[in-house]
This record gives C-alpha cells, structure tokens and sequence, in this order.
C-alpha cells in the first residue's frame, strides 16, 4: 500500500481520546459485451484515508485521498473538531470499548491468481458468452460483464489495533433478452449480478460458464411461449436464487440494529423488530436457523475484521424460529444494550461505518429437492430475483422472479412466465414447512446493499438451501 | 465557497488537461472528466448527533480512443498538480496498454469542441463548526432524523480536441423527517445555496404544525382501489422509474423498456407533458462526452412520446441522432408540467380517498407491462368528504404508468415543486426534478 500508517498516526497531533486512521486502496476492472461488440473496458482506482477520532464521547471523521502528512494532520484537526462541536449533542457517550485493540490479518482465498487473466482472456469468454446467450433469433439481446475488484485495507488506531485484510471480488452478470410480438422475458445467471464471490481466475472456468450461458438462453426463449404465473394462494418453492433476496429484505435489514435505534428512519427505513423482541420473538418455523457468518470461504462478504476492529465471528441470528440476536456494531451494542456482531462497515475509505450485513445464510435442513416437489400437489418454483420491493418496516413485501414451474401432482410441469408472490414478513417465515438438504444450498450475493445517510453501497452474501412456503399468493404479470 | 480552493482545482485540471493531451501521439484522443466534493455530513437521530464528519474527495475519468478502440481509467484527483500529473501519466500508459488488447469498438464517439462552458455558482454556507448548534436546537422538542449535507461540488470535462466545462456549485441540504410516537413521520428537505436561518426556523415550524395531524391512531384501509392524490414529492418518485428501463433510447432498441406501448403509439392522458429543463442551472449541461443539452427537450406532449434520450452512442449504433443525453440515457432535469388543481382544491376534489405525501421502494413488477410496485411512507392519509380523517398504515400498491398517467390521471396541481436529487452514493449528486402533485382514479394497493 506504499504508505506508513502506523507513522503517520503517530504524527498526528490533537488532544483526542482516540484516533485511528483507515486507508483504503480499492482498483476495479470492468468490462461488458453486448451482442458481440464492446461496451466497457475500464479501471476505477480509489484510494484515501479516514481519519477518526475520539473526544468528548463524540465519533468525528475526516476523509480525504490527499494522503500527505501534512493533510492527514489537517483532516485529523477538522475530524477533532467534528466531534468537538458535536459532543454536546452526541446520540450516546461511546468510549473506547467500541474500538478494541486488534492486532491481524486476512486473505481472500484463491486457487489460481487473478493476473494469470489476461484482458485479452476475459473478453475473449465475454464475447462467447454473449455468442452462447444467442440460442436463436429470438434473442434480441446478449449481454456479458464482469467485475474483479482488489482492495486493501489497512487499520491502525492509537490503542495499537494493526489491522491488514486483501479482498478479492468477483462479479459476474449474463443476460439474454428474448422477444417474440408483444412479449419480451429476461433471464439472467441467477439473477442480476447475483453471482459475486471472492476468488482467483479459477471463477471463469469456460466449460461451466458456457454451459450456463447456452442455459440462459434458451429459458429466456422457453420463457415466450409459457403462460403466466396463476393468481392463487399455494405453496412456494424457493430456488436459493431468489431465497438470496427473501433472506435479504426480510431477515437481514430488519435485524440491523441501527435500523432499530431508528439511525435509517429518513432513509432505508425502521424494522418491526423492537429490541424487546430479541431472545424471544418467534420469527418464523422451528425449520429456521440463521446465522452471520464471515467465515465461509470464498462467500461475497467473508472478512476476520470489522472496520470497528471486532474479530469477526459466526453467530446464530434465529435458531429454531426464534430471534437470538441482532446485527448491531460495538456502537450499537452499547446503546442498544444487547449483543450483536462484527457488522461496522464502510463502502471505502470515504464513507464512516455502519451496522451492515456481511453473509447472513440460511442453514440447511433435511429435504432433497424431489422429495420437497414429490409432497406438493399444487404449487409453484421460482427461480432468479428479478423484482425487488418491501416497505420501511420490513413487513409488505412483493418480490417477482425470472422463472417458475408449475407444481402439479408432485411433478413439475409447465414453464411459467412473469411470477410474482407477496406476503409479510412474519408469517410468510411462519409458513417455511420444508428447508433442503446442505446439497441444494447455492451461494450468491450483491455487491449493491444500500444504506445509510450519506448513502453507502456494500458487498453482502447470501447462502440457502431451497425452501417451501405454505399459502403464498402468487400472481402473474400485467393482463 | 472557498474560493483560493476553487481556483486552486480549476487551475490544477486545466494543467493537468493540456498536460496530458501534450502527451498524446498521433490517432490519440482523449477526454478527461472531473467530479470533486468537499463535504460536510451531519447525520442525526431524535434531535440528536449520530455520525458527523468531513470528506474530501475528487476523481479524474481519462477515456483514450486509438485505433477504433477505447478504454477508461478513473484515479484520485488531489488538486496537488505533481501528484495528480504522476497519477495521470501512469493511467495513460496503462490505458495505451489496455487498448492493444481490446477488440475493435465499432461504435466509438470521437471527441469534438463543441465549445467551452463555465458555470460557478457561489452560496453562503454554514461553518462546519456551527452547524449543530444552528440546527439541532430548534428540533429539541421533536424526534428528528436525518442528514446535513454542504459543501463545494465540482464537475469539469475536457478534451483533445480542446473543448472544456467547468461546473462548480455550494450547495446545502437538509433531508430530515420528524417522527412521531406512532412513528408516523413528516418528510422535509430544506436545501439551496444559501443557508437562511429564518426560513430554516419557518420550514421547521411548518413541518411541525404538520406533525399535529398524525397524531390520529392510524387507520388500516383494505386493499382496493382508490381515487388517490399524489403530492409532488410522490410524483417525483414515480417519474424516477422513467429513467430506470424506460425513457432510454437504446433500452427502447434492445427489449428493456416500459414505454414500448408509447413508442408503439399509444398515448397518455393529454393532461400530461414532461420535458428535460435545464435553464434553472442546478445540474451541468454536459454529459460525459463533452456534450451540451438543449436548453428545452420535449419527452411526452400532451401524452404522446415525442422524444426519448439518445446519447451518441445509442445515436452511431442505430443510426439515428442524439438528444445531448447521458451515457445512461436518464432524466437529469426533468420538468413534468402543472395542471389547474389548487391547493386548496385538492382535498375538496379528493374527496374520498388517499393522500399520498412520499413513496418508498418503487421496483417494476413487469417493466413490459409498465407496471410499478411500491410502499406508502410518512405523511399519508384517508380522506372522507374531502377532510382529512387519519393517518394510514403503509399500503403496498401496484399499479401500471398506462393507468395513473393515462386514462385513470384526473388532474394535476397548478403548482410544482422542485424535489432536489440527495442521492449521496460514491458522491453527491445534483439537480432534481421540478413536479406537481396529481390525482388520479382507480390507483390500485395490493397488501
């Protein structure tokens, strides 16, 4: 990272309690082909510092990528005065028990490096991507991108925390879009850049991901001639595609403990979840077991350091259908008085830390995927998110798909169009009556989490197994 | 505005242009956009401070075409001449590099001068240091929550061909609600550039008064359809999704779109018109290529699509010509026209119904269809024999454009607001939309 920052805190000269400087390097390569024709090839590099301190129980920061001493001093000043001018209103007194002592470090795991990727390579499969997405004439457009972010971040505070952690993101997105007359159906690859991982060059394996390709293709045309998805109430099947959504909105965000202090009311929203509900509240089925877990190798958000300094661990959120524990920050734990997790995170270096997800998963129970069809004799299967809307609670929500299968006498049938189901939050994981096996769970993620005033963009995962859902009302698109 | 550190940047990426297009070799060509910030962010919680901070930041976007290729690089822009020339040199030659190994690009919009602007808008801001005790004591007696955001927000674009603009703007923003016990709240934005503390104090007061009528126990209405009226900052929201998948041309072309009906010939209400305005200077002209918008740009006249965004790329793809829009093809100053309904007329023609003050969390349920699902949020009310009756509990509606802006759009208020963008991700954002509220028949809640 070229730069001492364990010197330069120690020129920092200001009367805080506490200071700790973040310096974040971040460069990402994008690149999208649209129907055989470049679209994006291009880099983004960020890089600078946040400064925090401590005075007078007050947080205040100051950011800036101008990274010499002199600056780093000046922005260290403002950041003092920052919380100087506020103290006296300060939400809650904090101290410096919200940000330990840490001493670590953390790699993204890889098999292959990512520089043995040439440009020239990834193109290369974009453009064979796009040319696989393209099954017939139907398709009216192919679309192939990709994303392959590094980041460091190094952390060091004036209470000793030396903290080193290198990120590896990759994202992914192909799309076709298939028309024939009036109707128009998108299918993308589980979802629209749901398919983000940490990892090495060992992600764009051409085999598989031609494989998927030619599969998005021709579901996108099977989609145009399927009739639309019935209005009814019935069982839902989940793929772990669209369960990466439901676990999201429903389970992640209202756990947040900021939202429940109430911290996103002008933006994201509030939760119906009181404080008083934790320990107690029954969420859902005693199928349901959701933990916080950082630790999954190669999952989207992976990490063994919040930017708080908290060692990160895997933590139970519900188990057996009661809420155990929320997704509060040490900020957060104090005010709130009750545990959480290592959720203080920051988009980069110009942004101050929030309550965020990292992976919340839904472990997995005991039911293969025939078995879960086999015991339905009227239902529907949806696959891949492709609509996405809830309210400020976290209560009403409407969720559409790419994809469904009519569930008939336990066999699926006919290809649906347009699925949509709504439910609320509470008793739609009321109705969660079978949970698969460990070998149908997939792992997804999205690199778009927003929140937070000013508004920060985060890299969240989600792993599930397929899941069924008793009295849902489903319904199809517009008559 | 500090205006040494104005001229300090415009002088630094003036150089750093010539500096860089002096570099370029024969069949170069190289255009060089400019965002920078320097803000303030005062986030609070029930009238008190949770995060407070600065940011300073600044990026440069180097897009280099040769050989019927392209490639871009962003890199931080310090307004420190020999740091930001080094960084510069090293992401030209990496773009040099890059473009070797790309294929040919056959739509590629060389750079042209179109000519020079230069826009800078001085304000009169809060001194970082006042602003919580400027703000903050007016609310002690209510729950407020919210953001401050102020400051120095810069945009410059530059050429090989030697065109350049300069953008540079103070500007504040105060985006808060006050909530009450129920959590009902009342949505405010108090913005401008120039910080004026008795209107502050009057919109507080006004917000207040407003609290009063949401002390009412809410009441649950059952999903239906009602005649409902949609306050500016509701519309607003709602004509937010024309530019997500439906006033872009190329999303016409490549089956993305939600306005294929309208492109196809069917028409909306006549009561409706929309246009981009971009008189009122609250957003850059330029787009990212350099290129200035006309002042005026009809989108839908009377109801009828008369234009849709086409920026140059869209433009040498499909043969057609651009409109000065963006790269993402969306609205940047868009205008939708005022009707005749009074504001006192609204809930007297109302009459029984929903009072709509904001939305939440649109998302298309069938982008084809033209179909939007979204959530009531704040101030919103039941209506009976035009009076207001109570609050209500969120409702989810889901309701197609060609309904409420076609035959189900009863009025539109002669008057608008000017709801301003506070999209804060990666960088502030500028501009916003100028609105008028509507009524309409029929609007459809599903939960």
């Amino acid at each position: 990272m070229q730069i001492n920052l364990e010197k330069l805190l120690n020129t920092i000269n200001i009367d805080a309690d506490w200071i700790g400087l973040r310096h974040v390097t971040e460069t990402t390569n994008i690149r999208s082909v649209r129907d055989g024709k470049p679209q994006t090839n291009g880099r983004s590099r960020t890089k600078g510092i946040m400064v925090e301190v401590l005075a007078k129980g007050q947080f205040g920061y100051s950011a800036t990528n101008y990274l010499t001493p002199e600056s780093i001093q000046q922005a260290a000043k403002s950041a003092y005065q920052q919380a100087l001018s506020a103290s006296k209103w300060a939400i809650h007194p904090f101290t410096i028990d919200q940000r330990p002592k840490a001493v670590g470090h953390y790699h993204s795991p890889y098999v292959t490096p990512l520089d043995r990727l040439s440009t020239q390579d990834i193109n290369d499969l974009l453009f064979k991507v796009c040319e696989t997405l393209k099954v017939s004439d139907k398709i009216v457009k192919a679309s192939a991108s990709a994303q392959i972010t590094e980041t460091e971040v190094q952390f060091v505070s004036s209470n000793g925390s030396d903290i080193y952690q290198k990120f590896f993101w990759i994202t992914s997105n192909y799309a076709a879009v298939a028309q024939e007359g009036n109707v128009i159906q998108t299918r993308t690859d589980n979802g629209m850049m749901a398919r983000c991982y940490q990892g090495g060059a060992e992600l764009f394996d051409v085999e598989n991901t031609l494989d998927r390709a030619k599969n998005i293709g021709e579901q996108a045309v099977e989609l145009l001639a399927a009739p639309d998805c019935p209005t009814t109430t019935t069982q839902l099947v989940l793929a772990p595609d669209q369960m990466m959504l439901q676990i999201h909105e429903s389970i992640g965000h209202p756990l947040e403990i900021d939202r429940i202090l109430g911290d996103e009311r002008n933006y994201a929203g509030s939760s119906f979840v009181k404080l008083s509900d934790f320990g107690n509240l029954v969420y859902g089925s005693s199928l349901m077991n959701v933990t916080f877990d950082p630790s999954v190798s190669g999952q989207f958000a992976s990490y063994a350091f919040d930017d708080a300094g908290l060692e990160a661990t895997r933590e139970y959120l519900i188990k057996d259908g009661i809420l155990l524990r929320g997704l509060g920050s040490l900020e957060s734990q104090t005010r709130a008085n009750i545990p959480g997790v290592a959720n203080f995170r920051a988009s980069s270096w110009n942004r101050a830390p929030i309550d965020r997800m990292a992976n919340i998963n839904l472990e997995p129970g005991n039911s293969t995927f025939d078995e879960m069809i086999s015991s339905i004799e009227y239902g529907v299967y949806m696959e891949s998110n492709r609509s996405w809307s809830i309210d400020d609670y976290r209560n009403k929500f409407q969720f559409g798909c790419e994809y469904a299968k009519l569930i008939e006498n336990g066999q699926l049938t006919k290809t649906l169009k347009n699925p949509n189901y709504r439910g609320i939050t509470n008793q739609f994981w009321g109705g969660l009556s079978q949970v698969g096996k460990v070998e149908t769970v997939e792992i997804y993620g999205t690199p778009f989490c927003g929140k937070g005033e000013p508004n920060q963009a985060i890299r969240v995962g989600h792993a599930s197994p397929i899941c069924v859902f008793d009295n849902i009302e489903v319904f199809g698109g517009v008559a | 505005m500090n205006l040494e550190r104005l001229e300090k940047l415009e002088s630094t990426f003036n150089k750093l242009g010539e500096f860089l297009i002096n570099k370029l070799g024969n069949g170069e060509y190289l255009s060089i956009e400019l965002s920078s910030e320097k803000t303030q962010f005062v986030r609070f919680n029930r009238a008190k401070v949770r995060q407070t901070g600065l940011v300073a930041d600044g990026n440069v976007k180097l897009s280099l075409i040769a050989h019927q290729r392209t490639a871009f690089i962003t890199f931080p822009f310090t307004g420190d001449l020999n740091i930001d020339q080094e960084n510069a040199l090293e992401s030209l030659e990496y773009l040099r590099k890059e473009i070797s190994q790309l294929p040919e690009d056959p739509y590629i919009i060389l750079p042209e001068n179109k000519g020079t602007t230069r826009e800078v808008y001085l304000g009169k801001l809060l001194d970082p240091a006042t602003v919580v005790e400027t703000i903050l004591p007016g609310a002690k007696d209510v729950d407020m929550t919210g953001l401050y955001t102020s400051g120095q927000v810069i945009r410059g674009n530059a050429n090989s061909t030697g065109q350049s603009h300069w953008f540079a703007t103070d500007s504040f923003c105060l985006d808060y609600s006050l909530i009450t016990p129920t959590e009902k709240a009342v949505k405010g934005i108090f913005s401008g550039q120039k910080w004026d503390n008795e209107k502050y104090e009057n919109q507080l007061k006004n917000s207040k008064n407003q609290l009063l009528a949401l002390n009412t126990p809410p009441k649950q209405i059952k999903p239906g359809e009602y005649r409902t009226y949609l306050a500016p900052a509701a519309t607003a929201d709602l004509l937010g999704m024309l530019s997500w998948g439906a006033i872009s041309e190329s999303s016409l072309r490549q089956g993305g779109s939600a306005l294929r009906k309208l492109k196809e010939g069917q028409t909306l209400s006549s009561k409706l018109s929309l246009q981009e305005n971009f008189s009122q200077g609250t957003v850059p002209r330029f787009n990212e290529y350099g290129e200035i918008a006309p002042d005026i740009l009809p989108i839908i006249t009377k109801g009828n699509l008369v234009n849709t965004l086409i920026n140059s790329r869209t433009a040498a793809e499909y043969n057609i010509k651009a409109n000065g829009a963006n790269l993402s093809e969306s609205l940047r100053s868009p205008e939708l026209a005022a009707g005749t309904l009074s504001s006192n007329e609204i809930l007297e023609t109302l009459d029984t119904g929903l009072y709509l003050s904001n939305l939440h969390y649109l998302n298309w349920s069938d982008r084809t269809g033209g179909r939007i699902t979204g959530m009531t949020r704040y101030a919103c009310f039941w209506v009976e024999n035009g009076e207001i009756v109570a609050p209500i509990k969120d409702l989810r509606f889901d309701e197609s454009l060609y309904r409420f802006w076609g035959e189900n759009l009863e009025a539109l208020t002669n008057f608008q607001e000017f709801i301003p963008e506070t999209n804060t991700y990666g960088k502030r954002s500028l501009g916003g939309c100028l609105v008028p509220g509507m009524l309409v028949n029929d609007f459809q809640f599903t939960l």
